[in-house]
């Protein structure tokens, strides 16, 4: 950088390596250990490349149940997963996008109150009022159901906040512009806006896509059915028998498979993901 | 805030709020409320019924023993993942804000535990740690450590804090990398060409200067240690064992979930929020001065 160094940037390459060996191990051992059968890996001798049972237990694991446990298959457990993550990222999308179009584009009465009144949320994190939370779900006969996995964890005011500092650098001639040509506030809205958010949008969706796939409290508390479990719960109830009788092979195939859609979501969108990272927490 | 309210009409940004107000007043404001009224309320044995007594619930909860310990738990907690996630995010940013070849392959990699789940992150651990079979609890045991989390609550706590490092790396690592690549090169130049050396550098220019950035990164891993963790706790150790990995969020999980002392848990779930609130202003002090800056 500044000045020349003599050993070039070897120090820097082996600090990184050693930083992605070790961010890497625990993954890729899981990766290993689906592939092996379970008295291999229970005996502790499990070598570190791929054993042949890979295919075996997947299909075990995602399809059919596996045995001994006889746990719900995983495959339903992704897909309900998927219906949670997709349902808190677009809904959390959809409601405070037009909630801050209303604060920032309107002159109503109570703005300000109404602006506080999300902004305050931020303090409150589902873990502090989980109980008392799930007693008004129970009463709206929420458990057990997709709605009731999604609508409490729907309401941010993170996203509103991103989306109200984005619309306000939105030039106000632009505005006065699509008025000229006689467009109304509904028609600005779908026009001009939505189409200068898509990138927010996308930011932000990548975000809540892994908060939404991740939840793991929420979850554990309302679903009661197996088939309606995630798959971030149902790993935890897969190792929770007793200890000898843990099927390590199906646990570890789980487990790979849960990190499967976020991992591939981060890795694959990583510009858009570091973008609504910083800007979500800024 | 600015005022702009550029378009005219009631009805329709009244409708447009709607569905977020009617959110949070069912699932945030009726809930904090009621977890309110709770902990001034205390239930009989059958539920039949509640009588009102002021701050009974929080005296009480102030002079158990375990409450304390739960506290000791999430300060020896948080302050061990804060300082090893920021240490090593730190490290491996500056390695990373280098001119070098493969800088994207590097990131790629160390972005991916940002997407595990708390709770699949730690299975993945548990898996490495397990007395008997994990590869590193094994080695451990021929190096003659008698490594076992289930009983010791030590290993209990060592093995939650490597999870949450572990999970919590990426964020700081990215967040650090932004703090430095918007340091000025010719600052660092000038340093140089004073004659200091790229430690001292980094002590005397680069570390002060990230300061913003690195007090943001404190409140929000005190947060992360706060709530996120829940997941890597209740697989890893449930807490135990006697309470050694028992943090002050776990505890009003457990407690709720036993659910014989409404009001005692009603009253623990009030402190977190003041907590967060706590913390929620402080960092929003902290960026309203880095507006000003």
């Amino acid at each position: 950088m500044v000045e020349h160094r003599r050993f070039g940037n070897l120090l820097p390459h082996i600090v990184l390596l050693a930083g992605v060996a070790i961010v890497a191990f625990p993954v890729y051992l899981a990766i290993i250990a689906s592939t092996h059968d379970n008295a291999v890996i229970a005996n502790g001798q499990m070598p570190l490349t791929p054993g042949s049972h890979a295919i075996e237990t997947y299909w075990n694991t995602l399809v059919s149940g596996t045995g001994k446990t006889t746990r719900e298959p995983v495959g339903g457990m992704m897909l309900n997963s998927l219906i949670m993550a997709l349902g808190i990222a677009v809904g959390k999308i959809a409601i405070s996008i037009i909630s801050a179009y209303a604060i920032v584009f309107f002159a109503f009465p109570f703005r300000m109150t109404a602006f506080w009144t999300i902004f305050i949320t931020l303090m409150l994190p589902v873990e502090v009022r989980i109980f008392p939370t799930y007693k008004i779900t129970s009463d709206l006969h929420l458990l057990d159901s997709y709605a009731g996995l999604i609508l409490p964890l729907i309401a941010s005011a993170t996203a509103t906040l991103l989306f109200r500092q984005f619309f306000m650098t939105v030039p106000k001639e632009l505005v006065e512009a699509s008025k000229i040509d006689g467009a109304g506030p509904v028609r600005f809205f779908f026009d001009t806006l939505l189409p200068l958010s898509v990138t927010n949008i996308a930011a932000l969706f990548v975000i809540l896509f892994i908060y939404g796939w991740n939840q793991y409290l929420w979850p554990l508390l309302i679903t009661t059915r197996d088939d309606m479990q995630t798959i971030v719960i149902g790993i935890k109830k897969i190792i929770d028998v007793h200890d000898a009788l843990t099927e390590w092979q199906v646990a570890m195939a789980t487990a790979v498979l849960a990190m499967l859609p976020p991992v591939a979501v981060v890795v694959l969108m990583q510009r858009l993901f570091v973008k609504g990272l910083i800007e979500t927490e800024k | 805030m600015e005022p702009r309210a550029i378009f005219s009409g009631r009805l329709l940004p009244c409708l447009l709020i709607l569905p977020q107000l009617a959110v949070s007043v069912v699932f945030f404001y009726w809930p904090a409320l009621q977890a309110l009224q709770q902990s001034f309320l205390v239930q009989d044995a059958f539920g039949l019924s509640t009588q009102f007594v002021w701050f009974e619930n929080y005296v009480e909860l102030l002079q158990r023993p375990e409450y304390y310990q739960a506290i000791g738990v999430t300060f020896v907690f948080s302050a061990l993942v804060v300082f090893f996630s920021l240490s090593l995010g730190l490290l491996l940013a500056v390695m990373a804000n280098r001119n070098i070849r493969g800088i994207q392959i590097y990131r790629t990699f160390l972005i991916v535990p940002y997407a595990v789940a708390p709770a699949v992150a730690s299975v993945l651990f548990i898996f490495m740690f397990q007395p008997g079979l994990g590869m590193i609890a094994r080695a451990m045991q021929r190096a003659g450590i008698d490594w076992n989390p289930v009983l010791n609550g030590t290993h209990a706590m060592i093995l939650v804090v490597i999870v949450a490092v572990w999970n919590q790396i990426s964020y700081n690592f990215l967040f650090f990398l932004a703090g430095l690549q918007a340091i000025p090169k010719s600052v660092i130049e000038a340093a140089a060409i004073d004659g200091a050396r790229p430690m001292r550098r980094f002590w005397t220019i680069v570390f002060p200067l990230l300061s913003p950035t690195t007090f943001f990164l404190i409140i929000v891993n005190i947060t992360y240690v706060f709530f996120n963790t829940l997941g890597i706790i209740d697989t890893a150790t449930g807490g135990g064992p006697n309470g050694a990995t028992q943090t002050l969020v776990y505890k009003v999980f457990q407690d709720g979930k036993a659910g014989s002392d409404l009001g005692g848990s009603a009253a623990q779930s009030v402190i977190l929020m003041v907590i967060v609130v706590a913390l929620t202003a402080f960092q929003f002090r902290y960026v309203e001065k880095k507006v000003h800056y």
